[in-house]
């Protein structure tokens, strides 16, 4: 049995309680952006990557 | 493609603030979250050649992200346990449509379902997962995420129902709510 659609039909749906209230939390820590520090973070990831596959052989293996 | 790195960057972007929110449920605190996001990011950069682009990069992030919380979580023991709850801290949401007493009803009540049932019914109600993806996620049956979540939501209804009631007081319902019964 799958049911895909989740929320439908489980009480969690749309225009339910308790359904909205959860969303509505989870909403609001979304809502509150992402710390910097994070943003940094992946940024340096990236750039490191870059770099190696800038130097190292360019786009062979792999 | 020339923007593979990129676009995998981007797409663990897209995702930050949803899974910076379940790691804000799992730890119960914001420094904490952020700080598992951090080793999630890192983790999940280094496993990157492992992660299929096109395929659920969002199920994936949270996959490593709970499987970090629980390794870390084995690794400190009682220490933990030092949280605020779910959701508590910091977060002074008062959607217009609740008023604010009501919602710290709910995240109380949020607070006192087994981890298990927390977990299940954020991933089903709040991430937008399937279930069959959350329960890729926590690793067990989707039958078992389904009955996880079924619980999760006759428990909150009946601490909401009863804290609506209310002239019983807290007392009759942390009473009744905290059978800390880990039946799986």
């Amino acid at each position: 049995m799958r049911t895909q659609t989740a929320g439908a039909d489980d009480g969690l749906g749309p225009n339910t309680d308790i359904g909205s209230r959860l969303r509505a939390l989870y909403g609001a820590v979304q809502d509150e952006g992402v710390p910097d520090q994070l943003l940094d973070l992946l940024e340096k990831l990236d750039s490191a990557e870059q770099q190696q596959k800038a130097t190292s052989t360019p786009r062979d293996g792999e | 493609m020339t923007a593979e790195p990129t676009s995998f960057k981007r797409e663990m972007l897209a995702t930050l603030p949803s899974l910076r929110a379940f790691a804000v449920s799992l730890t119960g605190k914001h420094d904490k979250a952020d700080d598992l996001v951090q080793d999630t990011v890192m983790k999940a950069w280094a496993k990157q050649t492992s992660f299929e682009m096109g395929t659920n990069i969002k199920a994936w992030l949270f996959t490593i992200l709970r499987n970090e919380f629980y390794s870390q979580m084995r690794k400190r023991g009682r220490e933990v346990q030092d949280t605020d709850g779910v959701f508590t801290e910091r977060l002074s949401v008062h959607p217009p449509q609740y008023g604010s007493m009501d919602m710290q009803d709910f995240k109380k009540a949020l607070d006192q379902l087994p981890d298990d049932q927390r977990e299940a019914v954020i991933l089903i109600g709040a991430s937008g997962f399937s279930y069959e993806e959350a329960a890729d996620i926590c690793d067990c049956a989707v039958g078992t995420m389904k009955s996880r979540v079924s619980r999760a939501r006759t428990r909150l209804q009946d601490i909401l129902q009863i804290v609506g009631e209310s002239e019983y007081g807290p007392d009759a319902v942390s009473s009744q709510v905290t059978t800390h019964n880990h039946s799986f």
